[in-house]
């Protein structure tokens, strides 16, 4: 049905009554859309000389307002605003209306079973298409993890670098210092990445076979944080502990950097540290877990 | 009058006979109704600015030596990425309002969502039958959360690279495929260099492709269904109250659109917002301090920071203490939100059709559980700045994350509580929310003084009445009566019409009898009440299609 409609638009009579506040609308109005054409102007004056941000800023603000401002209020001042009432419709169809739907449907239903074994065959012909292609552009997206969770760059023998390469000497760090360092060749490393501090206390607690790890009173731990990955970039010396700005999870460096606050559920790992016969440090081993968060292959 | 193009369009498509409907379509009123249209035009300035972005945005993690305007970074190898958005923010004209209009777009965009959706939360708009656009707009809330943070990790700032760090964990944490996931998103190992221009796709096409469609479903549903609207005098579960689509609606509505877009560019052009040369390139190794993400991701921070240390291992296997705060809940919460409409069913039993909205006091316990499940998400929020709130109260940590995690348990409860106190207490009141009326002493010739009672608004509705020129035809705009309560002796006058009253007493004034469907008529005030049934549907008096004649004229 197209329904009816009586007239909107309605002759305005009682002139004299509206023309007073209908004008201060259209003043309105027309100034609003005057100083948006002015900021316009301003905008293209502005972008010509070079632009500056926060007068763009400004001057958008009055162009697209004074368009904004002035629609508003026309439609809002000066147009009928009723209240009007319109008449929902019946949203669902009647019950023959329904009738017919499944009739229609079930016809054509019909047709195509008929030759039923035609359409179980078109449907395995597309689910396997639909399956096979799946693969391809799955597994081209990236390697399968495989060992990738890991394994570090850290090898038997790997010297400790800096950030931009350099081999780390026993004598580099003062007593109580922290350095960031890499294995050789992998300078800035994301997974890699690894914590060298040089602790101003001797009360330092080794867990069971790691004995030899600390050479010179030197310990390094994988810096990729046990919880969500984050690097471990504090120190503080005076607590003897290591805090990730993440989410504030504090590993003590004194007990094998365990966490003892936060969300973070297991110590860093411990990379065992040897110093060369010229005094660079060096790993023994790489990483005897992997580093970082969990995930589910690991035990 | 002659129109040719409308003739040339009409002439291949026949568009006069459908959109000449759509032109009278009628609209309820009300500023809360305007939440969703922020969220769209916020969306439209995304697109806007979002397209601008792009032809300059470089989306790859390959390394340049930095040349730029800003000096303290000339000379500093850096991501292109990284560097484009320097140059986006320092040597294209209009660059740093266009990249912060979309970064301030986005974060209202997103608020505008979650508002908009409490509104329709709380006045049950979610009811039959419009349960199909509930979950449409959850959808778009996900898909919003997820492009906002596609987009602030595509500058490769220190900032933003830390939340792909934490995402790719997130993702790891996933039980039996997480590592797969994690490894085709990111196409290896973190970090690789196939994230930004990946992330890059998803942003720009895939997922705004999506957005458009649903948002596209979400309008094209609700114009079908037509708008809800608050209960008041003459409305009714049959009808819809307001205003024309043409042109009082789509003026109102595309003015509306020009003052978002304004808003948006002043906080574009004057308040700064991602810095990211100040915050500097992403380097896997380093992280600043007191890191802070968008607000709609400060919940999952909050939940990531208050989540106890708890690593589930067994079997071989491992369910990492990330999984829960930031997959289960995020889970959990949206498909709860997306239930909604069904559970609420379970305990109302109401499978009915609604068109006319509750006010929250109407439905003590729905507004309950709101407001408890807002202050569940808020503690959470507010969770993430524990760090923030130590050093600025100069308390220690531990106490802050303690007092976080009794909090999360003990607020949503008590706020649930209260609400629902003051809902019961508030839908007792019996003039609450209604307007209050004038009492107007008059005097009569003789010296004698009567007081009578006033319209409550009339200086108002005298406006509206001579903005079109009929004293006798307007609405109070926020009564609260029902539209078929019958009144009459609770406002001591003549407001007793019940809905089909209103529609016979047009059909004397216009001289024409209401039929059913989409007809579009003026409302009398103060009619007396008279006649009945004509709003209902499907009654015999509706055969007769008015619009006939009309068009005859
Ligand atoms: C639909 C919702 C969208 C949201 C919530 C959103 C959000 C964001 C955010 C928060 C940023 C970071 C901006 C910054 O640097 O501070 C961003 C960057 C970007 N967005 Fe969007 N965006 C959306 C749509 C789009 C669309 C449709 C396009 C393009 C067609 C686009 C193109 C870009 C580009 C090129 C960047 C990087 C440039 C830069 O960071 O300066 N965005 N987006
Ligand atoms: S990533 Fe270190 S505490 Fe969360």
């Amino acid at each position: 049905m197209s329904g009816s409609t009586p007239e909107l638009e309605q002759e305005l009579d009682g002139e004299s009554l509206l023309k007073a506040s209908e004008r201060r609308f259209e003043r309105a109005v027309g100034v609003s859309f005057a100083l948006s054409f002015l900021a316009t102007i301003g905008l293209g004056v502005v972008y010509w000389q070079g632009g500056q941000t926060q007068i763009e800023g400004a001057l958008l603000f009055v162009a697209l307002g004074g368009i904004g401002f002035g629609i508003v209020a026309w439609g809002k001042y000066l147009v009928p605003q009723g209240p009007y009432v319109q008449e929902r419709e019946e949203l669902q169809s009647t019950e023959s209306e329904r009738e017919a739907f499944v009739e229609s449907f079930e016809r054509g239903n019909k047709l195509i079973q008929r030759r039923s074994f035609l359409a179980k065959l078109l449907g395995a012909s597309v689910a396997a298409f639909g399956v096979i292609t799946l693969f391809p552009f799955i597994r081209s997206l990236g390697p399968q993890p495989k060992k990738m969770l890991y394994v570090t760059n850290w090898k038997k023998g790997s010297a400790l670098v800096k950030s931009d390469g350099t081999k780390v000497h026993s004598t580099d760090l003062e007593v109580g210092g922290v350095l960031t360092v890499f294995p050789e060749g992998h300078a800035g490393g994301a997974i890699s990445q690894s914590i060298l501090i040089r602790p101003s206390f001797e009360d330092i607690v080794t867990k069971p076979g790691r004995d030899t790890w600390g050479p010179q009173g030197y310990l390094a731990y994988s810096k990729v944080c046990t919880h969500a990955g984050c690097p471990v970039g504090l120190y503080q010396e005076l607590t003897q502990q290591l805090l990730c700005p993440c989410h504030q999870s504090l590993f003590d460096v004194m007990t094998g950097a365990n966490p003892v606050f936060g969300p973070a559920p297991r110590p860093l790992p411990q990379l065992p540290l040897e110093i060369d016969s010229q005094g660079y440090l060096r790993a023994q081993a790489g990483f005897d877990e992997p580093i970082g968060p969990g995930f589910w292959e690991r035990a | 009058m002659n129109y040719k193009p409308i003739d040339w369009v009409d002439e291949r498509l026949g568009t006069a006979k459908f959109t000449r409907k759509s032109l009278n379509k009628i609209f309820p009123d009300h500023w809360s109704f305007m939440l969703g249209e922020i969220a769209m035009y916020s969306f439209f300035i995304l697109l806007a600015t979002g397209v601008f972005l792009t032809f300059f945005f470089v989306p790859s993690s390959a390394d340049t030596v930095y040349h730029g305007s800003y000096a303290p970074m000339d000379g500093h190898v850096v991501s292109q990425a990284y560097a484009s958005t320097l140059n986006l923010s320092f040597s294209v004209r209009a660059g740093l309002v266009m990249r912060q209009m979309h970064h301030w777009a986005a974060n209202v965009f997103i608020a505008a969502i979650v508002v908009h959706l409490l509104r329709v939360f709380f006045t049950g708009a979610f009811r039959k039958p419009r349960e199909i656009n509930w979950l449409v707009g959850s959808l778009l809330l996900m898909m919003a959360i997820f492009e906002g943070f596609l987009g602030y990790s595509l500058p490769d700032d220190l900032i933003s690279g830390t939340g792909i760090r934490i995402a790719y964990s997130i993702t790891l944490s996933i039980p039996v495929v997480g590592s797969y996931l994690a490894s085709f998103l990111f196409g290896g190992q973190f970090p690789g260099n196939t994230i930004i221009p990946r992330f890059y796709t998803i942003h720009i096409l895939l997922i705004p492709a999506l957005m458009a469609g649903l948002l596209g479903a979400h309008l094209a549903i609700m114009w079908h269904q037509k708008h809800t609207q608050y209960k008041g005098k003459g409305k009714t579960e049959k009808n819809v109250v307001g205003i024309a689509m043409w042109p009082a609606y789509a003026m109102q509505a595309g003015g509306f659109f020009f003052l978002t877009a304004s808003v948006l560019a002043a906080l574009g052009g004057l308040v700064q917002i991602n810095p990211i040369w100040l915050y500097g390139p992403y380097i896997p190794y380093k992280v600043s301090y007191a890191v802070q993400p968008d607000w709609y991701m400060g919940w999952l921070d909050g939940a990531l920071r208050l989540f106890p240390s708890w690593e589930i291992t067994g079997f071989g296997h491992m369910i990492p203490t990330v999984f829960f705060p930031a997959v289960l809940l995020p889970g959990v919460t949206f498909g709860l939100l997306m239930a909604w409409p069904w559970i609420e069913r379970i305990f109302t039993k109401d499978t009915a059709a609604h068109n006319l909205l509750d006010n929250p006091r109407d439905n003590p316990w729905r507004t309950s559980i709101g407001v408890g499940v807002m202050a569940f998400y808020m503690v959470l929020f507010f969770a993430s700045s524990t760090d923030v709130l130590a050093n600025t109260f100069e308390v220690s940590l531990n106490f802050v994350l303690w007092a976080f995690r009794v909090l999360v348990f003990v607020i949503p409860p008590v706020a649930a509580l209260v609400a629902h106190k003051l809902a019961v207490e508030a839908g007792s009141v019996q003039s609450a929310g209604r307007p209050r009326k004038a009492m107007v002493v008059s005097r009569s010739k003789e010296g004698e003084y009567t007081t009578e009672e006033s319209d409550p608004r009339p200086e108002l509705e005298f406006k509206r009445h001579a903005m079109h020129g009929d004293i006798a035809q307007s609405l109070p705009e926020e009564s609260r009566l029902h539209g078929e309560a019958i009144e009459a002796a609770d406002d001591g006058e003549d407001y007793a019409f019940s809905g089909s009253s209103i529609a016979a007493v047009l059909a004397e004034e216009i001289g024409e009898r209401p039929s059913g469907g989409s007809g579009v008529y003026e409302v009398p005030r103060g009619a007396p009440g008279s006649g009945g049934g004509m709003f209902s549907p499907r009654g015999p008096s509706q055969s007769k299609e008015v619009s006939d004649s009309e068009d005859e004229k």
